[in-house]
Order: C-alpha cells, then structure tokens, then sequence
C-alpha cells in the first residue's frame, strides 16, 4: 500500500473522531445536527476513499447510503422535528462541557490503547478503523449518556451507528446485504424514535427525560 | 560569521517590523469597519511619545513594578530571535527549541501578572488572575502541539522541524492539522486578540491584557507594548516557520536566498495580518466564562493530534 493512500484514509478516519468531539462540544440543537450531517459526509468520504483503496464496490453503496440517508434525509428530517416540536434551541447537558470532553479524551485513548493490543499483526488500516470506529461507538455512548434532551440522544445513537459502519469497512468482509439491513433498520429506528418524541412531548411537554425520570418515581 | 550576521539581522528586523504588522492589522481592520484609521506607522509614533512622556508610578511601587517591563521586553525579544523568520542558519539555532520559547513566554506572563498585582489596585488584580487563567489552559495546550511536532518530526528544535516540515516526508497528515488550529487558537488566547480579548477596550469587565497594565506610563508602558507587538509578530513567525517553512534560506545559502527568505516571509506575514483582521472583524468577543471552553477545545485538539500521530506511528 503506497504511503499516500494510507494517509488520505488515516486522516479520514481521524477527522471522523475529530467530528465526534465537534458533536461533544455543540450547546445549540441545530448546529448539532449541521455537525452530525458533515459526520455523516465524512464517513462517507472515508468509506468511498476505502472502497477505491480496497477495490471492492459494494463499499461505494454503502457509502452512498451514508451520504443520502445519515448525511441529508435524517438531519433534514430532525429539523423538521425541531421546528414541529417547537423545543429549546439549546442542548442541556448533564455535566459540563470540559469534564465531557475529558471523558470523551479518556475514551479514545482506551480504544486506541485496546484495539491495538487486539488486533495485532492485522492490516494496518484495518486495525487503525477499528481503533478509530471504537472511538466514534463510544464516544456515541457518551453524548447519550451526558444528555437530557431527547433529540440529541437521538444525534448520539445514530452517530454511534456511523462509528460501526467505519468498523466494518476496515473489516473488509461485511456483505452487503448485512451493511443495507443495518441501514434500513437505522431507518425503522429513526421513525420509531421519532414518533415516541412526539409522544413524550404530548404527554409531558418536553423533551427533557429527566421528566421521564420522575414520571417513574426514581427522582422527586 | 554569516551566523552572527543572520543572527543580528534577524533580531533587527523582528523590532523593527514588530509595530509595522500590528499598525497593518489595525489599519486593515479599520478599512474593514469603512473607517479610515489611522496610519499603518502610528504604533512606532505611539512608542516615540510614550519614550519622551515622563513615567508617573504609584507610590507603593515596588522594584518589580519598574523593573518588570525591561525584563518582558528582554524575554519577549530572547524568544522572538529564536524563531527562525527568513533564515534558518541563525547562530543560536542549537538553543532554539519550541519548548524553550514556550518557557520564554511564559516567564513573561509570570512577570506580567505579578505586575499586575504589585500596585494593589483592583483592576490589576482582575488582570492578573484572568491572564492566569487562559493561561493555565493556553499552556498546556502549547506542549500538547509541540509533543505532536516532536512525534512528527522528531525534535522540538525548531529548524529541524521546519526542514522536516519541507521535505516530502511529512506527507499528508491530520494531526498536522489539528495541530495547526489548535495553535492558531492558542497563539488568539496569548495575544489578547478578539474572541478572547480585545485589545482596543478599557471597559473592565471584559480586558485582561489591559487591566494589568493600566498603571503603566510613559517608557515603561512604551516597552510592555512593543513587547506585546513582538509577541504578535512572535506567534506568526512560528505558526509560518513550523506549518509553511516555504523559502527558508538554509545555513550558507547566497544572498539573493536569503533576500527571497525575506520575502517570503513578509509575504506571510502580510497573508496573515490579513487572515487577523478578517477573522476579528467577523467575530464578537466572548464572555470570559466562554474562554475555558474556547481554549479547551485547542487542549483537546492538541490531546487528540498526539494520539492520533502516536496510532500511525506505532502502525
């Protein structure tokens, strides 16, 4: 593999991660979702990249699905939502921005730190991917976790997804068929999600699931 | 020789140019306004009337308070001699290494906020523990660039970096990239420029550069503003020395190299004056609550670059 290559899709990848802290770092919901659609273009700028790397054009399809579905019909459709919830512009979060981001900084050390432990002797890119894709799932993880608002829970769970899209490029055995399921299903995902904010919103008036919370009885 | 001669024109030029590229960004930011402004010579009129004015001192001023400016100024100028501007064959090449500029700087910062404080008056104070504060995080962020410059290139000496930075070695690399933003951000920070600071401002609850020195006059404040001015034309030379080493003249190159170093290097520093004065035009300062997280996000990037370039290293 000639240095060059290596180094488009390295820094591909690593902008993938670098797009996932952006996310950590948004407080307004609709520059969240401007960053989870250039998450999306990144990923599949990155899937393409390594399609034309590996020589395999199945991989073009999945990027193409990235692009059209995560890249502009989920963040247009969000929008909407947005508009049609008539919510809080801006993001609570649970704990501060600097304690999340270390946390998140915490994150990806321990991915690189495990993935490359594991992974030894595989394919260089292959194991940087899943070093990175396990960086992107966490940090996924983490955004759910430090937020209260339910949209961008949502943002959390499907950049999460992104995370083991990249996965499976590296990979490099993923059928295809296996890679359009886990997209549609993304898509059946996204629906049900959406309905249930509507949902919750009817019935408590917010987005906030601390109201959840206390709907249950855990917090007074 | 040709060292010492480089040496001594660089250091020349850095003090002479200094003023120039700050009265540039302020013409140019005035233009941007539709004002007129004022000439692009009036810092170095400024510093010529602040040399003659009398100094007026407080009268619990200690030493520190009279010495501190001559010693900013010294260590600022220590530190911009270092970088190599034009050249890069200068004769204290060996010693000019990015952390030691980082600790130059530093010390100018200690000594400047216990200035600040030495009056005890209390816009001083404010000054002083705000500057502290960006810098807690400014700091850090600045070793976090140079550990990925030294996992990059090698060394942290800084004309190793820029031949490395030259060759077609480098390659294409996004730690590089975060590493060049997170510098840019951390050189806005330290030099009190708009999202952070504004420098043009006396209104107390937003200045931190200015709340420190507001007790200075005459020669004293004449030499905390060049040093201020140095410190701009500092951070430029070193964003363009480290990130776009292009025209450098290597040690023992012929004149007409070292004139096209020149020019390439005022070339840069007109491109990024120009990039300044955009970027501050188009910008509104921030809440001093808000800088923590505008200077975390330089750390993180700084965190994230040394991680990533210690991934493809270890590949």
């Amino acid at each position: 593999m000639d240095r060059l290559a290596f180094d488009i899709a390295h820094m591909l990848a690593g902008g993938l991660v670098l797009v996932s802290f952006m996310m950590l770092y948004q407080d307004r919901l609709y520059a969240l979702l401007n960053i989870f659609a250039l998450h999306a273009l990144v990923l599949a700028a990155s899937v393409g990249w390594q399609a034309h790397m590996q020589d395999a054009p199945h991989l073009y399809v999945t990027a193409g699905i990235a692009f059209v579905f995560k890249g502009i019909v989920i963040p247009v459709a969000l929008h909407r939502m947005i508009q049609r919830l008539g919510i809080h512009r801006e993001v609570e979060t649970v704990i501060g921005v600097g304690p999340t981001m270390l946390a998140g900084m915490g994150l990806v050390a321990l991915s690189i730190a495990v993935m490359l432990q594991v992974t030894e002797g595989a394919d260089p890119l292959a194991r940087e991917d899943l070093a990175f894709a396990l960086a992107v799932v966490l940090l996924g993880l983490l955004m759910m976790v430090t937020r209260r608002n339910a949209v961008s829970q949502v943002v959390g769970f499907m950049s999460l997804e992104n995370g083991l899209v990249l996965a499976a490029t590296g990979a490099s055995g993923m059928p295809l068929v296996v890679e359009i399921s886990v997209a549609f299903s993304i898509l059946i995902a996204f629906i049900v999600i959406g309905i249930f904010l509507f949902r919750i919103r009817e019935r408590f008036d917010t987005v906030d699931v601390s109201a959840l919370d206390r709907h249950r009885g855990e917090r007074q | 020789m040709p060292e010492l001669l480089t040496q001594f024109a660089q250091m020349a030029l850095v003090l002479l140019l200094a003023p120039l590229l700050t009265g540039f960004v302020r013409k140019l930011k005035a233009r941007l306004l539709r004002r007129r402004g004022p000439s692009v010579f009036q810092p170095y009129r400024d510093l010529l009337r602040l040399l003659r004015k009398e100094v007026v001192l407080a009268e619990n001023a200690s030493w520190l308070f009279r010495a501190a400016p001559y010693l900013i100024f010294a260590t600022t100028w220590v530190a911009a001699a270092l970088v190599p501007t034009f050249a890069t064959g200068l004769l204290y090449s060996w010693s000019a290494d990015l952390i030691a500029v980082i600790a130059l700087l530093g010390s100018t910062r200690f000594l400047l906020a216990l200035a600040g404080m030495d009056i005890g008056t209390s816009f001083g104070g404010i000054g002083s523990s705000r500057e502290v504060m960006i810098a807690s995080l400014a700091e850090p962020a600045m070793l976090l660039i140079a550990f990925t410059l030294a996992l990059v290139a090698g060394s942290t000496q800084l004309s190793t970096v820029a031949d490395f930075m030259n060759s077609p070695e480098v390659g294409l690399r996004v730690s590089v990239g975060m590493a060049l933003i997170a510098l840019v951000m951390v050189a806005i920070a330290e030099n009190a420029r708009i999202p952070v600071d504004n420098p043009a401002t006396h209104l107390e609850l937003t200045m931190v550069h200015e709340a420190m020195v507001l007790e200075y006059s005459g020669r004293h404040l004449a030499m905390i503003e060049l040093a201020s001015y140095l410190k701009l034309l500092l951070y430029v030379s070193l964003i363009a020395c480290l990130f776009a080493p292009w025209g450098l003249a290597p040690p023992g190159a012929s004149l007409t190299a070292f004139a096209w170093g020149a020019v390439a290097w005022f070339g840069k520093l007109a491109v990024a004056g120009t990039l300044l004065a955009l970027f501050e035009t188009a910008i509104a300062k921030m809440r001093v609550f808000r800088v923590p997280e505008f200077l975390g996000a330089a750390l993180m990037l700084g965190l994230l670059a040394t991680l990533l370039m210690f991934v493809s290293k270890s590949l």
